[in-house]
């Protein structure tokens, strides 16, 4: 986990929307091996830096790095050649579309022979082993993803994520909407893919305590600033919350 | 774990294809497609039942050049549905492709290149919409009910508001349209390919993406606007060709052919077969059945004599009645998977 390691980095990341500010000089990392927990209000900014890391957005300025190289991420498809990866807040879930598909979406595998057609059948069956290695209940991955249940959906996406063999991870509160059994699955994922070493993963969360847990680091971000950033052994759930109130006050004030 | 899964695999929930008669039945009944199919064939056999000269040559040959030109149109009409657009001046592309071509072969050029040329502009037309519609954020419902009023001027002045007659020999113009099933023919082989396009490639995997939810498919990084200026495109292409087929049919084009009616047929055939106004899904097949059933409504009322007013009652009427039989349907596959 030293430097040298180091997976991503993006330095005084801006970005506004017409009159609104929602990132103001974020500056983060996250190395191979290492989980890194973003925590804050609501509307800090946290997605829209996730978007960003992905190529969804361009950022107003700010520089980001990818093993150390400064990349300019022009789309999502650029993103994925460095192996990002990332679970949307959304979800991004087409809902009239199966399951197999959902999964396979602009990754789709193409039949051999030059009309470039959709294998279906490798699709399913794909994604039945990629479910299956979740372990998360479904029933088929024939369903339409619109009848399923949030944290089944939410599911759906994390599976998607981690079967495209992702370098970088990016989770945007990827347990939301789950049970507390499905939550226990997809952190059990989650670490077993943190123990492979290869690759940097970070998540954003509300659960302090459950954060502190299963992250080396944390960063907290407020009004799109980050305010506090902490290795999750030296720092607690009380000292976070004490830290989001004072700053919370000092931005109601100035 | 294995146990759940087991459990699941048995619940009544499991969805995918079933074994026997009464299973394939359920099975075809829960595709969009199917009540239009059911109507298309009680229509038939009401008709023949009712006239004789229903099932002949002549009349399939009558009821096959109606149904061409809209179920063409409706291949593309379909796709914008789908990503939640539309085109209503592809009629209108439809009425000016003949005179583009028959301009490009009076200044010159032989007949196939002038075709190809009249197919290009048709190309650069549905473009220019995709550029208005994507680039200037115009819904394309406004882009494409004004392109509809600038075509049919443009239309009307290069063909100075007289019909002409379409050039070529004897065997192209037959290829085109003019033996009586060519039309038909062109139109099977255009639903073939669709269908193919939509159901079996990533073009028509990703077009129902954008249809569905637009966040989510750019999130996945599936490019949208792409997408839909590649339907606007194809839209307009299939609608001057369609305008082409019909004028080598003829034998010469009016300027006032086609037109809104035309692109009508075509969006009604798409919707009467399924495919959501709302867009994100759709059927080229049901689009062809559609196109069928108007087809034959139409021909089958004029052979029983009935006039062009109660004509349109009836159209009317059962485009209202495919609707909520669609919508009732979709609702009853919702809950068979669900
Ligand atoms: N596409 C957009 N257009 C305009 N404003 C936006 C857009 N996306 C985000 N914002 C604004 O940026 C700010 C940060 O939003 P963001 O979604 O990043 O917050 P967040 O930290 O993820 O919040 P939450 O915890 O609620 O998910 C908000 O004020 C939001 O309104
Ligand atoms: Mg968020």
């Amino acid at each position: 986990m030293s430097a040298s390691t180091e997976a991503l980095r993006a330095e005084g990341i801006v970005k506004t929307f017409g009159h609104v500010t929602a990132l103001d000089g974020v500056s983060m990392h996250v190395a191979r091996g290492e989980m890194l927990g973003i925590l804050g209000d609501n509307g800090a900014g946290k997605s829209t830096l996730m978007k960003i890391l992905t190529g969804y957005h361009r950022p107003t300025s700010g520089q980001m790095f990818v093993n150390g190289a400064p990349v300019s991420l022009g789309s999502v498809d650029h993103a994925r050649t460095f192996g990002i990866e990332c679970v949307y807040q959304d979800l991004a879930l087409v809902n009239g579309l199966s399951i197999y598909h959902n999964l396979f979406l602009n990754r789709e595998i193409l039949r051999p022979g030059p009309f470039r057609l959709l294998d279906h059948r490798a699709m399913r069956r794909h994604a039945e082993a990629a479910l299956a290695d979740i372990g998360v209940n479904i029933p088929s991955v024939d369903l339409e993803v619109g009848a399923l249940s949030g944290g089944q959906r939410q599911a759906i996406a994390v599976a998607r994520a981690v079967a495209s063999n992702a370098r970088i991870l990016l989770l945007d509160e990827p347990l939301a909407a789950m049970g507390a059994r499905e939550a226990g699955l997809i952190i059990g994922l989650i670490e077993r893919l943190k123990a492979r070493g290869d690759i940097a993963i970070v998540m954003i969360a509300h659960n302090y305590a459950q954060t502190l847990e299963i992250c080396d680091r944390v960063m907290l971000m407020q009004h799109g600033e980050v305010t506090f950033e902490s290795r999750a052994a030296e720092t607690s759930p009380t000292e976070l919350l004490e830290i989001v109130r004072r700053e919370y006050r000092a931005a109601r004030v100035g | 774990m294995a146990a759940e899964k087991t459990a699941a695999a048995g619940g009544p929930a499991q969805a995918g294809p079933r074994s026997g008669l009464f299973g394939r039945l359920h099975d075809f009944l829960l595709r969009p497609e199917a009540s239009v199919i059911v109507v298309a064939v009680i229509l038939v056999i009401y008709f023949q039942f009712t006239n004789v000269n229903f099932l002949t040559n002549a009349n399939l040959e009558t009821l096959s050049q109606f149904i061409a030109a809209p179920v063409i149109i409706a291949c593309g009409e379909i796709m914008l549905l789908i990503c939640r657009e539309i085109d209503l001046s592809v009629g209108q592309v439809f009425a000016l492709a003949p005179f583009v071509m028959e301009r490009a072969y009076d200044i010159g050029l032989p007949v196939v290149p002038a075709i190809v040329a009249a197919l290009l502009v048709c190309a650069l037309i549905g473009y220019v919409i995709g550029l208005i519609t994507i680039r200037l954020s115009v819904p394309s419902f406004i882009t494409t009910l004004g392109m509809l009023f600038l075509i049919t001027g443009v239309t009307l002045t290069i063909s100075r508001g007289f019909p002409a007659n379409t050039p070529g020999g004897k065997l192209l113009t037959n290829i085109m349209g003019n033996w009586g099933y060519a039309e038909m023919v062109w139109a099977l082989g255009i639903v073939v390919v669709m269908h193919i396009v939509l159901r079996h490639t990533r073009w028509g995997l990703h077009t129902i993406a954008t249809g569905g939810n637009v966040v989510a498919a750019a999130e996945s990084g599936i490019d949208c606007d792409r997408i839909r200026m590649g339907n606007f495109i194809l839209t307009s292409t299939l609608g001057g060709f369609a305008g082409l087929l019909e004028a080598f049919r003829i034998g010469s084009t009016d300027p006032l052919a086609g037109g809104s009616n035309i692109m009508f047929l075509g969006v009604a055939s798409g919707v009467i077969g399924g495919t959501a106004i709302a867009g994100g899904t759709g059927t080229i097949i049901g689009g062809l059945v559609g196109g069928i059933v108007l087809g034959v409504l139409q021909d089958g009322f004029t052979l029983q004599g009935i006039n062009a007013f109660t004509f349109d009652i009836i159209i009317g009427a059962a485009i209202l009645l495919a609707m909520v039989a669609n919508i009732h349907l979709a609702r009853l596959r919702g809950a068979g998977q669900g």
